[in-house]
């Protein structure tokens, strides 16, 4: 009993680390590329998860098999959008004020927190997926386990496998990691750059609303968990490393399985341990596990 | 092809360049200057990199002054800039496939490859881990993937072992009878009068001189003057 214990709680770490890190590697990605610390990202994922909802629900209600499926994509859209509209209306404009960029994007945080309260309510909602997806899975040696939180482990591989293509098969990828390293040389080149940040920003906030999607299937979301999600993608890049998949996967690794294994060994603490980790991060290797040196 | 008329820039009060007159036609054209005369502003400004506050830049009769660099690039100026500024995180080959036009394109990949095999040898090796003569092949290669007109290069043979430079200055004297403009910005004279038939010398942010290279070669004051290491030469800070 006490091995599947231990095992169970491996496994809970693991689908929280999923979560964890398909919510961060899109701050990663617009951390990355544009030195903006996004802390608006917290109010991607809950604006895609109320969008996706708010398509989700009606179509649950006349039994579409395909409503969960139409919320995932209307969840990833919103924040899309929402994130282009930054980017483009705000953030284009103060490339490289990184204070302000900061400032701004908690201005945003706390409008978009109040317009949400205002149009959705404060009550706590969940998606139900399809059945496929939403029952128990025997898994040998342990027993039944939620299928969905194994979903999550197979959504946030995907993302990882297609960031990784992303960034090393095409040439956006590449224009990408350049402007990384020298965003004015890669100008000099020929590339408009702020057209390729647009993009960027698109896809790390879509990732965003795909968390918010994913996450509030696997437990009811509500107002509050954005502050929740921002303080996590803060914790798992800096832990990680910033603007690197890699240590986005390994930062989310690290914070998921910490707060489960907390959870379980020792409930009142358990927050700390987070904190912990990233404070003994920042004492011995500040650019984050595998970060490069700044 | 490019016209520099009355080209201002300052830096907050700093005049870094104050009223140039440039043109580079088919000829090559040679910079020089001592460390801090204003020589890779001068590219910067040609580039859109940084910004001019009076004056003009045209290529082929259009203005450039006032577009982003991206867009200059696009009109058909590449720079080889100082420090070379190859991407860490990119390979030799990844850094040809960003800038790449195609295969129709008169600079492809393949001749690339051909023109500078030891960036063959080393296509997967990342931009760290070339030798300083290595990344300023790949500096050059990427810029004439961008098919320019016109190459702005800002000392090319800056830390380059004697034998790259003998290397570099063929590669860089082949470029005319491709139909590539040259503007090469130099603090080694040898460089530039080798490849350049004509040099122009910059003092703290003017055109002080231009004349022909062997006339530059043959007058050891001048050289002193306006290049030389003695004390008094120049005189005044470049910035």
């Amino acid at each position: 009993m006490e091995g599947s214990l231990a095992v169970t709680v491996a496994l809970n770490g693991l689908t929280l680390a999923a979560l964890y890190f398909i919510v961060a590697s899109g701050f990663s990605l617009i951390f990355g590329l544009m030195r903006t610390v996004n802390m608006a990202h917290g109010s991607l994922y809950l604006v895609g998860a109320y969008v996706g909802y708010a398509v989700f629900e009606p179509l649950y209600d006349r039994d579409a098999w395909w409503a969960w499926y139409a919320g995932v994509g209307a969840g990833i859209a919103a924040a899309a959008v929402f994130g282009l509209a930054m980017q483009a209306a705000l953030l284009g404009w103060m490339q490289g004020q990184e204070l302000r960029q900061a400032l701004v994007t908690i201005g945003v945080s706390i409008v978009a927190a109040d317009q949400l309260l205002a149009v959705f309510g404060g009550n706590p909602r969940q998606f139900f997926p399809p059945d496929a997806l939403f029952g128990a899975t025997e898994l040998p040696g342990l027993g039944r386990y939620p299928t969905f939180r194994l979903v999550q482990i197979g959504v946030a591989v995907a993302v990882g496998l297609g960031l990784w293509l992303l960034l090393n098969r095409t040439k956006l990828g590449l224009m990408v990691r350049a402007g990384v390293d020298d965003r004015q040389m890669l100008t000099a080149l020929g590339v408009n750059v702020p057209l390729v940040s647009l993009a960027v920003f698109a896809l790390g906030a879509g990732l965003a609303g795909l968390g918010g999607v994913i996450g509030g299937s696997a437990q009811p979301f509500a107002q509050g968990v954005d502050v929740r999600f921002l303080l996590t993608s803060l914790v798992v890049v800096i832990v990680g490393g910033m603007g690197s998949v890699a240590g986005t996967a390994v930062g989310a690794l690290l914070v998921g399985m910490a707060e489960q294994i907390g959870q379980a060994l020792f409930p009142t603490y358990s927050v700390i341990l987070t904190f912990l980790i990233m404070a003994a991060v920042l004492a011995l290797r500040p650019q984050g596990i595998l970060g490069r040196p700044a | 092809m490019l016209e520099i008329q009355d080209l201002n820039v300052h830096y907050g009060q700093a005049h870094a360049l104050q009223g140039i007159h440039l043109s580079v036609g088919a000829e090559p054209l040679a910079v020089v200057g001592r460390n801090g005369m204003g020589k890779t502003t001068l590219c910067q400004a040609v580039m859109g990199m940084v910004g001019a506050s009076g004056g003009s830049v045209r290529f082929d009769g259009r203005e450039m002054r006032g577009l982003p660099a991206n867009r200059v690039a696009r009109a058909g100026i590449a720079l080889v800039p100082q420090g070379r500024r190859v991407f860490p995180s990119l390979t030799v080959h990844e850094h040809l496939r960003l800038v790449s036009r195609g295969k129709n394109a008169r600079w492809t990949i393949e001749r690339v490859y051909e023109t500078f095999p030891r960036l063959a040898e080393r296509r997967n090796n990342g931009g760290t881990q070339l030798s300083g003569g290595e990344q300023q092949m790949v500096a050059i290669a990427r810029a004439l993937l961008t098919e320019p007109r016109l190459v702005v290069m800002d000392e090319p043979s800056e830390g380059l072992a004697p034998v790259v430079v003998d290397r570099l200055v063929e590669i860089l004297r082949a470029l005319p009878g491709e139909g590539v403009g040259l503007l090469l910005v130099e603090q080694n004279l040898g460089v530039a009068t080798e490849v350049c038939g004509t040099v122009a010398v910059m003092v703290n942010g003017r055109i002080a001189a231009a004349m022909p290279s062997r006339a530059l070669l043959e007058d050891e004051a001048a050289q002193r003057r306006f290049l030389g290491v003695s004390a008094a030469a120049a005189g005044g800070g470049g910035h």
